[in-house]
């Protein structure tokens, strides 16, 4: 018996939502003394096997053949459903990104068993029965849940999760495996991928500078683009922003926009709605630039300068400019 | 998390709800516009389904406004339904509309509700009746009984074919949605509803209780007041790594 993880990996690395995924497999594994075992589709490089043995895992398989050099949803479903019942596995657990969901949903649908998203801790009640804590409302809730189900299907809050070797590296056996499929399961794939020429991407960024309805007009936002630029980061908006027309939605932080993981996120006139506040629970310092001195920003940064950012900016892209 | 402060039900089973009013959530107040522009590009009719209590019936409305003409309420008693029985329900009445109609060529949902985020209803829905379905719609294209839909993966965009009659799940960012006119506010009012009373079922996950997340955090520390707190500001800027 073991816990299966969904791992997303490019050949030589694997994505942090899915380490903090296998950190919250191995835990729950270890309430039940089961293994870690882990899928991943295409080849594995040396990189990720070593990076797996950190991660606890006991047994990976990666999944090969022809149908999966594009992505398609209903084929990695199958797969995981396929080595969930060769294993066999109590739970199957992926990182709560875009495909991470959409694979484990696809996974409901086919097998009819229900699939928890945002979870972040799990503990093994009794066979059939897992008990859950997972986010409601973007984290601004707790939800306590037991889950019976022959194989529990989770997903994991990016954000209520920290990546966590195991306290001891393991050997990890590798058995490839491929899944039966039918023409179904091919139907829906990437028929095409174009990559952007972004330069810094707001979910990637280092730095982020953010701007909202304080910013007071769609040419306001000229004087934070150029301190973005002079950080060496990214512009990201509130909602109120995208919903003025003053930038496009793709610069939007938060629970419907971009989630960022940044070291600094300075926050310009934003008050931090709950759902602005959801997409950058991972940034590791705020500085928040606000008139108000009771915006709830003012409670998420740890720091805060209070004054009008049409005045204070300027300031500070000269300045930054003058130590050049 | 801050931002807003959400009161439990003294159960701790629910959120209360006396106090608070209700929308269209970001996802799918775009699945709407959506499919009005869509209708209004290549004609057709635009029917909303919503499933929730009795106030859920201003939504359908602020959909009506929107261009919607049919109006679908499948009403609850105020219990939460989880995404197998939603799906379930979605289908019968689809399943009944598409007896009498012929079949929506295309059934669009938000991707996730921003309260349970489930991320499945539209593809649970899509299984149920054999279609094909992309979630994270950014943009859908219309041609020859065929839909291209673009959605964005890891810095690019990723582009699916799909036959129709199809299923999607779009995302906010997808159009800006239109604010309604009045006279479509007003012919929303007097738009007829078609409501009827799904059966409610347990799911598999059984909640046992609803809290507000402790938070440790202290308010922010202090730099200053206007432009006399920039060279703290640069100061901070260097010590974080961020300045040279």
């Amino acid at each position: 018996m073991s816990v299966l993880c969904l791992v997303e990996h490019d050949g030589d690395g694997v994505g942090e939502a899915s380490l903090r995924a296998l950190s919250f497999a191995r835990r729950l594994a270890a309430t039940s003394d089961e293994g870690l075992a882990a899928l991943c589709v295409g080849e594995p490089g040396d990189q990720t096997v070593r990076i797996l043995a950190d991660y606890g895992v006991d047994e990976l398989h990666p999944v090969a053949g022809s149908a999966f050099e594009s992505f398609a949803p209903v084929a990695w479903a199958r797969a995981v459903l396929e080595l969930a019942a060769a294993l066999p596995a109590t739970a199957v657990v992926a990182a709560g990104t875009d495909r991470g969901n959409e694979v484990m949903a696809h996974a409901g649908a086919l097998s009819g068993l229900t699939m928890v998203a945002n979870c972040f801790e799990a503990t093994r009640v009794d066979e059939g029965c897992v008990h859950l804590t997972r986010q409601r409302w973007a984290g601004s809730l707790i939800e306590e849940a037991r889950l019976e189900s022959t194989t529990a299907l989770l997903t994991v809050a990016f954000d209520g999760v920290a990546a966590e070797p195991a306290f001891q590296p393991s050997d990890v056996r590798v058995h490839g495996f491929t899944p039966t499929l039918n023409e179904q399961d091919l139907r829906v794939q990437v028929a095409e991928f174009r990559a952007r020429d972004a330069g810094v991407s707001l979910a990637d960024a280092r730095v982020v500078v953010g701007g909202g309805r304080g910013v007071g007009s769609a040419e306001g936002f000229t004087i934070i683009e150029e301190l973005a630029g002079l950080l060496g980061g990214a512009v990201g908006v509130s909602r109120a922003v995208t919903s003025l027309g003053w930038r496009s939605h793709s610069q939007q932080v938060g629970q419907t926009g971009t989630r960022i993981a940044p070291d600094l996120y300075l926050v310009c006139g934003i008050s931090g709605a709950t759902q602005h506040l959801a997409g950058c629970q991972s940034a590791k310092h705020v500085v928040a630039i606000n008139t108000d001195p009771d915006a709830p920003i003012i409670m998420r940064a740890d720091y805060a300068v209070i004054g009008d950012l049409n005045e204070i900016i300027p300031a500070l892209v000269n300045a930054i400019r003058a130590r050049a | 998390m801050v931002g807003a402060t959400i009161l439990i039900t003294p159960d701790g089973q629910d959120i209360d709800t006396r106090h608070l009013g209700f929308t269209i959530s970001p996802h799918e107040e775009c699945a709407v516009e959506e499919a009005v522009r869509i209708v209004e590009s290549h004609g057709g009719t635009v029917s909303v389904l919503t499933l929730g209590p009795s106030e859920a019936v201003e939504q359908l409305r602020d959909a009506a406004a929107t261009g919607a003409s049919q109006l679908i309420h499948l009403k609850t008693d105020g219990r939460e339904w989880d995404p197998i029985t939603t799906a379930q329900a979605i289908v019968e009445s689809v399943r009944a509309r598409e007896a009498a109609a012929g079949p929506y060529d295309l059934i669009l949902f938000g991707n996730e509700a921003p309260d349970s985020g489930d991320y499945q209803v539209a593809i649970r829905v899509a299984h149920l009746l054999s279609r094909d379905c992309v979630s994270g719609a950014k943009h859908i294209e219309l041609s020859d009984a065929r839909a291209r839909v673009r959605r964005e993966h890891r810095g690019g965009d990723e582009f699916f074919e799909l036959d129709l009659p199809a299923v999607v799940s779009v995302k906010e960012g997808i159009n800006l949605p239109r604010y309604p006119s009045l006279p479509g506010r007003m012919r929303a009012k007097k738009a007829a509803i078609d409501v009827s009373e799904p059966r409610w079922r347990a799911g598999a996950l059984h909640k046992e209780r609803l809290s507000v997340p402790r938070t440790t955090r202290e308010r922010a520390e202090l730099l200053g007041t206007g432009v006399a707190a920039v060279p703290a500001l640069v100061e901070l800027l260097v010590t974080l790594g961020v300045l040279g």
